[in-house]
């Protein structure tokens, strides 16, 4: 089923996408989602709007993705399964596709002992990859989990994370045949730091056919400082870091380290571009959405295609 | 066994402060094995408490006894004789037995001297790992003899998540051993790793605490 999501629309024109995304208000303040959306504009196909990253509590996922399509602007819902139980993550599917929203990502989310409520109960009734089926049923058979129709099922795009970089390595090819068989449509992978590695992962998903039947859209992150890639190593999990990457930024002066941050990231994407399988970049610019435009012009993914998408 | 753990001796005073006179129950079953709650324990704790009472000046009378189980109606009658001559009965049982003992004796305040924390097995002396949630609906069988509803922190049913560290932790806390990090490995030493490639659909809590306090009736047991 084609959904009206614009970056759907992109990959099936060919295009390679351009996605990145941006964290919500810790408040309730429309004016700071519209001030980012507006410094993304023109940079990029969508914008993945973050649901309470990290534990933290933020304005909702779907209500600032909504002001983002006010604008005119393409969002992509992320929906965590921690704080969520099945009924209301149907619920919530239902909304945002109400709402005319084209596209979910889903993820099982960060443990909330992370952020500022570590006493919250976590909910994790479902998984990620059980959310993705979840979306699937509702919107491909017109049924809930219950069995009872949907009046009106939920267009959505399905999308998914995969981090090829987490342990166990071995499985990380498999887990994404997982997502694929639940019906995952696109993949949008943890900021990829060390190329080799990413590139041996996908020459395992090359092998298992996995890059022809889910559009992989490789991340990416600007590091800000040689203290940030030194951070990123010793305290994400999941996060590869090369020493030779962290020693670039470290040989930098540290006035000029921001700005040696955006060219290895606009190098990375120029390879990651070449990579058999790769069908977009995800551009994750932490709080510094401002440097979207100027990396996706320097990477060479400028203009964006000027797509119209007719009405679902 | 089910694991508990002693509350705070200052917690447990404050719970006392309207009493002198009270009963302090111990039991045999799983708390004893898991050095909570047993015969020793009674003796410990009675002795802390009366110290502590006596350099307040307010003496405590605490009589001591360990219960084969607090969980069990038939071990539970033998307090009956005694139980009006005191004010209070603190109860080192696990939770169910402190319940037990409450609802068997409506009449008399019953105080837990124990978090019940676990179901959990002893890993070496002196260390106590949970390893069951009691879902009610076990999928050992699929998942190498590891459970991820009790070994993964989200209780993920296709795991693992990105939160795996190098050394095979979970980002959660360095001292828990990822789950599904597990679950692979074991799968892939008993020739079984295609177990993980299906997906496990969404499960039904119903059989766990999620449908409402839970029993087991059997019939032929009953008279």
């Amino acid at each position: 089923m084609k959904t009206a999501s614009r970056l759907e629309r992109v990959f099936d024109e060919g295009h390679f996408a351009v996605t990145t995304e941006c964290g919500p208000p810790r408040g309730s303040n429309a004016e700071v989602i519209r001030k980012k959306g507006e410094l993304l504009r023109g940079s990029v196909d969508a914008i993945n709007v973050t649901d309470n990253q990290t534990s933290v509590v933020r304005m909702a996922s779907i209500a600032a993705c909504v002001m983002l399509k006010e604008m005119g602007l393409e969002p992509i819902v992320q929906m965590v399964t921690r704080d969520r139980n099945r009924i209301s993550l149907q619920s919530d599917i239902l909304g945002a596709a109400g709402l005319g929203l084209n596209a979910i990502l889903c993820l099982s989310g960060d443990h909330q002992t992370f952020g500022d409520d570590p006493e919250a109960k976590n909910v994790f009734d479902i998984d990620s990859i059980q959310l993705i089926q979840l979306i699937k049923m509702m919107r491909d058979e017109g049924k809930f989990p219950s069995g009872k129709e949907i009046e009106g099922p939920p267009k959505l795009f399905i999308g998914a994370a995969c981090n090829p970089f987490a342990e166990p390595f071995a499985i990380r090819p498999i887990r994404l045949a997982k997502k694929v068989d639940a019906g995952v449509q696109f993949i949008q992978t943890q900021c990829i730091y060390n190329l080799d590695r990413f590139e041996k992962f996908m020459d395992e998903v090359r092998k298992m056919g996995l890059h022809e039947q889910v559009k992989i859209l490789a991340g990416v992150t600007p590091l800000k400082s040689a203290g940030m890639a030194k951070f990123m190593k010793k305290n994400v999990a999941g996060m590869d870091v090369p020493d030779d990457v962290i020693k670039r930024m470290a040989d930098t002066p540290k006035e000029e380290q921001a700005a040696k941050g955006i060219e290895i990231c606009v190098e990375s994407i120029k390879r990651l571009r070449k990579i058999e399988g790769i069908a977009g970049a995800h551009i994750m610019a932490i709080e510094w959405e401002k440097m979207v435009p100027v990396i996706a012009e320097k990477a060479g993914l400028l203009p964006r295609p000027d797509i119209s998408v007719p009405e679902a | 066994m089910i694991m508990g753990e002693q509350k705070p001796l200052e917690v447990i005073l404050g719970m006392l402060a309207p009493y002198d006179k009270i009963v302090l129950a111990g039991c045999h079953g799983c708390v004893t094995v898991c050095r909570a709650g047993g015969a020793k324990e009674v003796e410990i704790l009675a002795s802390s408490l009366r110290l502590a009472r006596e350099s307040e000046g307010r003496p405590l009378e605490i009589k001591e006894v360990t219960l084969e189980r607090q969980c069990d109606p038939e071990y539970l009658a033998p307090m009956r004789p005694y139980l009006e001559d005191y004010q209070a009965v603190l109860s080192i049982a696990c939770g169910a037995g402190i319940q037990f003992v409450a609802e068997k004796y409506a009449s008399t305040v019953v105080l837990p001297g124990l978090d019940t924390t676990f179901i959990g097995v002893t890993e070496k002396q002196g260390l106590w790992v949970e390893r069951c949630q009691a879902c009610g609906n076990c999928v050992l069988h699929l998942t190498g003899g590891i459970c991820p509803v009790a070994r993964c922190s989200k209780s993920l049913f296709n795991g693992p998540c990105g939160g795996t560290t190098t050394d095979g932790r979970c980002e959660v806390d360095k001292e828990i051993p990822c789950g599904w990090m597990m679950i692979i490995e074991r799968l892939r030493s008993l020739n079984q790793l295609e177990n993980y490639r299906k997906n496990l659909p969404m499960k039904s809590w119903k059989t766990s605490r999620d449908g409402g306090p839970r029993r087991i009736a059997r019939e032929d047991l009953m008279e």
